[in-house]
């Protein structure tokens, strides 16, 4: 992990407008620059553009630098408007609030509060023990890992801001719907007894007194611990994806992923649920399929469920839903997703 | 000598919490006995929602990821 030097470190902090203007201003250069640069990389090669392996090449070499300079960008930005949303406020905003337009604000905190994982469990109780209602809850769990910062700038460098804001608008609407759902549901009963049990909390939210140069700070932590964690995936992925793009024959993936294809888009969702990765892994992968004649609601289909429904998230979530729970979640999430795919093939 | 419980369920973040603190804990000669909190019920118990959290002598001083250096530092001396 790469740590900035220490002078480095005091300079932002003393003057963090002064910094955010020259950074970003450097960061556009350095974005101008890209396009050509990569141009007269893949020139300096011995190697005809029109090869397999000059494709792939130009792909790779045009695509790494592009999309983990959009993430850190992104990620450090997000890192700073993370930091007015802690779980605790998102709590409080929440607490007590009927269903309908609390599936909604749920599911648009769960975009900006930062969330991991490995919090789910303890953030699940919080919600609940606040008085959150259970599928206002749910409504957050299922946008918080979906709809994500790391997704929709891939989305964006990869495929255009049109298929970008398109995934924002559905994993919101999959989140929204799907936490009203199990809310009408009336699964209390099936949550984990001592989590029934527990005492009531009141949502508190803390005080907030975070100056610029500590948002700062929360942005150079995020860009380290998210594209820290994350390059090794991207690279990966986009060395994957320049091997399609370069060596698999256009249309190939037709045939078995097009949109003639009935069951494209449940086995899509069937395949995904069960891969454990993350969006900066299959992205990539997932673009050079579509070039390939795959569908996008296929695609979509199944990066939506790689990402929203892992195994290892359902074993966390044993602890404290019952298995019947558990599968309802699984259910309605998957429907959900299975819809998104059908309405992408048909409308495109 | 401060209790210092660090709660968290085993993630990276976690663990990268306790040798930081562990860190500057020797770094500035303070004795701490340091424990790992990892069950979920002792977890919400604390009424942290975010982990890693820290708590110092009983009570949570820190939630939602792992702590600055500098606020370590300043945790060690004047808690």
């Amino acid at each position: 992990m790469s740590t900035l030097s220490a002078p480095m470190r005091r300079w932002p902090n003393q003057q963090p407008l002064l910094f955010l203007v020259v950074a970003g201003a450097a960061w556009l250069g350095l974005y101008q620059l890209l396009m050509p640069a990569a141009e007269a990389l893949v020139a300096t090669l011995p190697l005809e553009r029109a090869s397999h392996l000059g494709g792939a090449l130009q792909f790779f070499f045009y695509d790494t630098p592009k999309v983990l300079l959009l993430l850190t960008g992104i990620v450090f930005a997000m890192g700073m408007v993370n930091s007015y949303f802690t779980p605790e406020r998102t709590r409080a905003l929440l607490a007590g609030r009927s269903e309908g337009a609390a599936n909604v604000m749920a599911a648009s905190l769960g975009i900006v509060t930062p969330f991991c994982s490995c919090s789910a469990v303890p953030l699940f109780i919080g919600f609940v023990q606040a008085g959150v209602p259970l599928g206002v809850t749910f409504s957050f769990l299922i946008s918080a890992p979906m709809v994500n910062e790391v997704a929709l700038t891939l989305l964006f460098a990869m495929f255009g801001w049109k298929i970008a804001l398109l995934y924002l608008g559905l994993g919101l609407s999959v989140a929204i719907v799907a936490g009203w759902v199990i809310g009408r549901l009336n699964m209390e009963a099936y949550l984990e007894d001592w989590v029934r049990e527990m005492p009531h909390a009141a949502a508190v939210a803390g005080e907030d007194r975070l100056s610029l140069g500590e948002r700062l700070d929360a942005g150079f932590a995020s860009v380290r611990e998210i594209v820290g964690r994350v390059w090794p995936y991207i690279l990966a992925g986009i060395a994957i994806g320049a091997g399609i793009h370069g060596y698999v024959p256009a249309d190939f993936m037709a045939a078995f992923m097009g949109k003639d294809v009935w069951w494209a888009v449940p086995l899509a969702v069937v395949i995904g649920v069960p891969m454990y990765t993350n969006a900066a892994g299959v992205i990539p992968v997932v673009q050079a399929l579509l070039a390939k004649g795959a569908a996008l609601g296929a695609v979509l289909a199944f990066m939506m469920s790689v990402i929203a429904l892992s195994f290892p998230e359902m074993v966390i979530l044993r602890k404290v839903l019952k298995l019947r729970l558990i599968a309802t979640f699984v259910g309605v999430v998957a429907t959900g997703i299975l819809i998104v795919g059908y309405v992408f093939n048909a409308v495109l | 000598m401060k209790v210092i419980k660090v709660l968290g369920s085993g993630c990276a973040n976690c663990r990268n919490t306790i040798a930081l603190i562990e860190q500057v804990a020797q770094a500035k000669g303070v004795a701490v006995t340091l424990q790992k909190v990892e069950d979920v019920r002792d977890i919400t118990g604390y009424g942290v929602m975010s982990t890693p959290g820290v708590v110092i002598d009983g009570k949570v001083v820190h939630a939602g990821g792992v702590p600055s250096r500098a606020k370590i530092e300043q945790l060690l001396g004047t808690a």
